[in-house]
């Protein structure tokens, strides 16, 4: 139930989120000066926040929305699958996003 | 519900508007760019986190890449027809006053495929070298 609200919380997120990927690719294109604003803004408080925010969003869409695929194959409709399977997208979401920042913190992209 | 006669049957309400023929493409549409999307958005995040810490030369030579180029469209088309076909359910579930849902609905598509046009054009002007 709360997965499922979820689901589309974070859809509605990761469409805003897809504006602002494409305000990159236009900065990236107008030129370096644009550029050095979007990663000057990506290094910042609050873009690592944002950043941070995004990577979990698009981790628990990404298993959730598994979750619903296989849900649409007829796959994992008892309660206790269901609430299961609930319980993946959720805690799998924070390993993904742990795992996604752990690259970012590696390869020096964190604060 | 106004809008119809409420002496009339249901079948008297329906007859004259034909089927739609196409109930289920929205639902398979969804789902398609959907499983397009685990792909190209796992590959989307990949290329982002391996650009962290590249220059603006470098940036611009990884997107110009054409295998890059090519994802990365793919990826910003199916994104942005993904997100429409989704906020247009949200919408049709919780927006209910007639002109309100429909402006929405509209707001949300040419928002959509204006990001998209702006987005592919970037992709293709560092592509391309204009």
């Amino acid at each position: 139930m709360v997965t499922s609200i979820l689901h589309r919380a974070t859809g509605v997120v990761l469409s805003v989120g897809s504006l602002l990927i494409v305000a990159a690719l236009v900065a990236l294109a107008a030129g370096p000066e644009a550029w050095a604003c979007v990663t000057g803004l990506a290094g910042s408080w609050f873009g690592q926040l944002v950043l941070f925010g995004w990577v979990w969003t698009f981790a628990f869409h990404l298993l959730n929305g598994v979750r619903h695929l296989l849900q649409d194959a007829g796959w994992g409709y008892a309660i206790a699958q269901f609430i299961r399977n609930s319980w993946i997208s959720v805690i799998g979401s924070f390993v993904l996003t742990a795992l996604a920042w752990g690259l970012v913190v590696i390869r020096g992209g964190a604060l | 519900m106004s809008g119809f006669d409420r002496f009339r049957t249901p079948l008297k309400n329906a007859r004259g508007l034909g089927s739609a023929k196409d109930g289920v493409h929205h639902f398979v549409v969804q789902r398609a760019t959907a499983i397009a999307l685990f792909f190209l958005g796992l590959y989307f995040v990949g290329l982002a986190i391996s650009l962290i810490g590249a220059d603006y030369a470098a940036a611009c030579a990884a997107v110009a890449h054409p295998f890059n180029a090519v994802l990365l469209i793919a990826f910003l088309v199916t994104s942005f027809w993904h997100a429409q076909l989704g906020l247009q359910v949200i919408i049709e579930d919780y927006v209910h006053a007639p002109i309100l849902a429909v402006t929405s609905q509209l707001a949300v598509r040419f928002v959509c495929v204006l990001a998209t046009l702006a987005g592919v054009l970037a992709v293709l002007r560092i592509a391309l070298g204009a």
